[in-house]
C-alpha cells in the first residue's frame, strides 16, 4: 500500500514535471492528465475514494477535456512548439526551478523531522463527505455555489447574441458592404484579361 | 484468492473481447434482418465466424502511422478507450458474489471511466492532423462532456433511492421493485445519455460517415481502428450491463439463476440499441447540443429533485 | 417522440418480413430475356452468320470494345474475317444491338464471364457465335435483302417484285 503510494507521488511529480517542460500544448495537457490521476489515486491510497473518484470525473474527465477541446480549436501547430522550444531556454527556468528546489528541500526536511505519515488506512465513504458538505462547511458550499451560478450567468451572457434579427441585420450590412461579386472578383480583375 | 481473481480477470477479458467481436456479427445480422436482408451468412455456421474473419482481415492489414500525425498520440489513442472502458467492467456486478471489485463509489468509477473514455476520440481525432479527424474529435468532445452531465444526475435517482454508491446494494435495494418503475424519467435519460457516451447511432455524430468521412478514425487503419471499434462493442456492451444494474433489477428475477437473468436484461437492451441504428436518423450537431442542455438537464434535475423529495418525506 | 417511438415499432415489424436477397451462387436471379449481359453473335434460321460486317456496332460502341475486319465470300455474301470483343472493356450499354441492321449481335441475360486471366476477357468470333437465332426468330437478313447472293439472284427475295428490264421500258 505504501509503495503504491509512493509510486503514485512520483508519477504525479514526474508528470508535472514533463508538462511544464513539454513544448507542444497537447502533450503537456496529457502529462497534466496523467498527474491528475495520480492525485486520484493519491486520495484513494489516503482512504477517500470519493474525492479520487470526483478527481477524476471533473478534472481529468471534463475540465481537461475543454482545455483540450480549445486547444485543438486554437490548432497552433509546429510554429508554437518551435516558439515554447525556443521559450524554454535555461536563462528562463533556471530562476524558478532553484526557488522551486529550495521549497522541495525545506518540504523534505520538515517531513524527515515530522517523520513520514503513513497514509490513512480508514475509508471515508461518500455518505459521511456529503454529511460534512452540508454540515459544518454548508456556507463555503453554497458561496462555491453562487460563484459557479455568477459565472454561468456571465457566460450566458457573453455567449449571448440577440437571435435572429441582428443576424439579419450583420447578413444584410455585409451585403451592403460588398456589392455583388464582392471583393474577390475585384481582385481578379486586376490581373490582366484578355491576350496581352 | 489471488489466483481466483486473476482466473477471473482472465475470464472477464476473454469473454467480453469475444462477445464484443461477436456483437458486430449480431449487430449486422440484426440490421439485415431490419432492412428485410440476410447479413453476413457466409463464414461458419450461420456466418457466426464471421467476428473471427473480420479479427484476421484487422490483424493482417497494414499498421500504418501517417507521415503528418502525432505518432505517440496517435498510437495511446485507441488504447485509451480499450482500457477505460474494460476497467469499467472490474465493477460489474453479474450475479451475487460474481464482480471483480466491489466498490463502495463503484458507480462514481463507472462515470470517471466513461469520462477518460472521452480522451481516446478527441486525441485520435487531433493527432490525426486531418480535418475530418479534427473535427470529429472536436464533435465527440462537445457532445460526450455534455451528455455525461445528464449521465450522472439520472444516475442520482437509484443512487438517492438506495442510499449507496456500490452498485450490489443497488441491486439488492431492487428487490421488490426495479428501479425502472419508479425512476422511469431518469431510466429514459440515462438510456438516452448512456447511447451518445458510447457514440452509438443515432448519437454517432463523432464519425458521421455521411459528413465527415469517419470522423475521428478517418486516419485509421488496421488494429488501431480495430480497437475503436471493439472500444465502441465494449461500451455497448458496458452500457447495457449498467442499464440492467441500475434499473433492471441486474440478477433479481424468478426461476432462472441470477446470471442468466443478467445476460438476459443486457441482451434486451443490446438489441434496443441496434434496432435505434436501424430506425433512427441522426440529429445535427446543433440539434444534438440544444436538446441535451435545453430538454434533458431540466428534466434530469427535476427528476433529482423529485426524487429527493420523495426520499426525504418517507424519512430516508 | 412518439413518431420516433412508431418508427422504431414500424421497424421492428420487418422481423416478419421476408428478405429480399437472393443467396447468389446457390440461387439463381430471375434475368428478363431483355437483360444486358454476354454479347452473342446469331446465326440465321437456315444456319448462316447474320452477319454482314457493316461495322456500325464497332462505330457504335462508345468504348471501342469491337473489332472486325470484313470480307466476302465468292457469292458476294459478306461476313466477317474475325470478330472480337474485348470484354474487360465492355460496358453491356447495348449500342452494339441497336446498331445492328441484321440482328446479328445480340446481348443475352449470362453475366457469369469472370475470369483469373485477362487476356480470356477477349472473345474471338467462335467464341461468341452460337448455333441458334437468339431472341429474334425466324428473321433473315438475306432472304428479305434486294442484294444478290449465292443461290438468290436479284428480285427472289421475300415481298419483292422481280427487276425491272430497264431495257423493255423504251417508249
Amino acid at each position: 500500500m505504501l509503495t503504491s503510494f509512493y509510486i503514485a507521488g512520483a508519477v504525479a511529480v514526474a508528470a508535472t514535471l514533463l508538462m511544464v517542460m513539454s513544448p507542444n500544448a497537447v502533450h503537456a495537457l496529457l502529462y497534466l492528465i496523467v498527474s491528475l490521476l495520480a492525485v486520484a489515486l493519491l486520495f484513494y491510497f489516503l482512504g477517500a475514494p470519493f474525492v479520487a473518484a470526483l478527481e477524476v470525473i471533473v478534472y481529468a474527465g471534463a475540465i481537461m477535456v475543454l482545455f483540450i477541446f480549445v486547444v485543438m480549436m486554437l490548432n497552433l501547430g509546429r510554429q508554437a512548439t518551435e516558439r515554447e522550444r525556443h521559450w524554454l531556454r535555461p536563462s528562463v527556468w533556471i530562476g524558478p526551478s532553484i526557488l522551486a528546489a529550495i521549497l522541495v528541500g525545506e518540504v523534505v526536511y520538515l517531513l524527515g523531522r515530522a517523520g513520514l505519515p503513513t497514509p490513512g488506512v480508514e475509508q471515508i465513504d461518500p455518505k459521511a463527505v456529503g454529511k460534512v458538505l452540508f454540515g459544518p462547511y454548508l456556507i463555503g458550499v453554497e458561496l462555491a455555489s453562487f460563484l459557479l451560478m455568477g459565472a454561468l450567468v456571465g457566460a450566458y451572457h457573453l455567449g449571448w447574441r440577440r437571435p435572429k434579427l441582428e443576424m439579419h441585420d450583420d447578413v444584410y450590412s455585409r451585403a451592403a458592404r460588398t456589392p455583388s461579386g464582392g471583393a474577390p472578383l475585384h481582385r481578379r480583375a486586376d490581373r490582366p484579361v484578355g491576350p496581352a | 484468492m489471488i489466483l481466483r481473481t486473476l482466473i477471473f480477470i482472465v475470464g472477464l477479458l476473454f469473454i467480453t473481447l469475444t462477445l464484443a467481436g461477436w456483437l458486430t456479427w449480431v449487430e449486422r445480422r440484426l440490421l439485415a434482418v431490419w432492412q428485410d436482408r440476410l447479413g453476413p451468412n457466409r463464414v461458419g455456421p450461420f456466418g457466426t465466424l464471421q467476428a473471427l474473419a473480420d479479427a484476421i482481415k484487422l490483424f493482417t492489414k497494414e499498421d500504418w502511422v501517417p507521415p503528418f500525425a502525432d505518432k505517440s498520440v496517435f498510437v495511446i489513442a485507441p488504447a485509451i478507450i480499450l482500457i477505460a472502458v474494460l476497467m469499467s467492467f472490474v465493477i460489474v456486478p453479474f450475479a451475487p458474489g460474481l464482480l471483480l471489485a466491489n466498490l463502495n463509489i463503484g458507480l462514481l468509477f463507472f462515470l470517471a471511466m466513461s469520462s477518460l473514455s472521452v480522451y481516446s476520440i478527441v486525441l485520435g481525432g487531433w493527432a490525426s492532423n486531418s480535418k475530418y479527424a479534427l473535427l470529429g474529435g472536436l464533435r465527440a468532445a462537445a457532445q460526450m462532456i455534455t451528455y455525461e452531465v445528464f449521465l450522472g444526475l439520472s444516475v442520482m435517482g437509484p443512487v438517492l433511492l438506495a442510499g449507496s454508491f456500490r452498485l450490489t446494494d443497488i441491486v439488492e435495494a431492487q428487490q421488490e421493485l426495479w428501479f425502472v418503475v419508479p425512476q422511469f424519467l431518469g431510466f429514459v435519460l440515462f438510456l438516452i445519455a448512456g447511447v451518445a457516451e458510447t457514440r452509438r447511432l443515432p448519437f454517432d455524430l463523432p464519425e458521421a460517415e455521411t459528413e465527415l468521412a469517419a470522423g475521428f478514425h478517418t486516419e485509421y487503419s488496421g488494429m488501431k481502428f480495430g480497437m475503436f471499434f471493439i472500444g465502441e462493442y465494449l461500451g455497448m456492451i458496458l452500457l447495457s450491463a449498467m442499464i440492467t444494474t441500475l434499473y433492471l433489477g441486474g440478477w433479481h428475477g424468478p426461476f432462472l439463476p441470477p446470471i442468466v437473468w443478467f445476460l438476459l436484461k443486457s441482451s434486451f437492451f443490446l438489441v434496443l440499441f441496434i434496432l435505434l441504428r436501424a430506425s433512427l436518423p441522426r440529429p445535427r450537431l446543433d440539434q444534438l447540443m440544444s436538446f441535451g442542455w435545453k430538454v434533458l438537464l431540466p428534466l434530469a434535475l427535476a427528476n433529482l429533485l423529485a426524487t429527493g423529495a420523495v426520499v426525504l418525506m418517507r424519512g430516508g | 417522440m412518439l413518431s420516433i417511438l412508431r418508427t422504431m415499432w414500424d421497424v421492428f415489424l420487418h422481423v416478419f418480413k421476408r428478405p429480399v436477397t437472393i443467396p447468389y451462387p446457390e440461387q439463381k436471379a430471375v434475368l428478363s430475356p431483355r437483360y444486358r449481359g454476354r454479347i452473342i453473335l446469331s446465326r440465321d434460321p437456315d444456319g448462316g452468320e447474320r452477319c454482314v460486317a457493316c461495322y456500325l456496332c464497332a462505330v457504335a460502341c462508345p468504348v471501342d470494345c469491337i473489332a472486325l475486319q470484313a470480307t466476302q465470300d465468292e457469292t458476294g455474301r459478306r461476313y466477317p474475317e474475325f470478330f472480337r470483343i474485348n470484354f474487360s472493356r465492355c460496358i453491356f450499354c447495348g449500342y452494339c444491338e441497336e446498331a445492328c441492321p441484321t440482328y446479328a449481335i445480340q446481348l443475352i441475360p449470362e453475366f457469369e464471364m469472370g475470369e483469373y486471366d485477362r487476356q480470356n476477357m477477349v472473345y474471338e468470333k467462335e467464341d461468341l457465335l452460337i448455333a441458334g437465332e437468339g431472341k429474334y426468330h425466324g428473321y433473315n437478313y438475306w432472304k428479305v435483302a434486294g442484294a444478290a447472293i449465292g443461290g438468290k439472284d436479284k428480285g427472289e427475295a421475300e415481298r419483292e417484285s422481280p427487276p425491272v428490264d430497264l431495257h423493255s421500258l423504251l417508249p
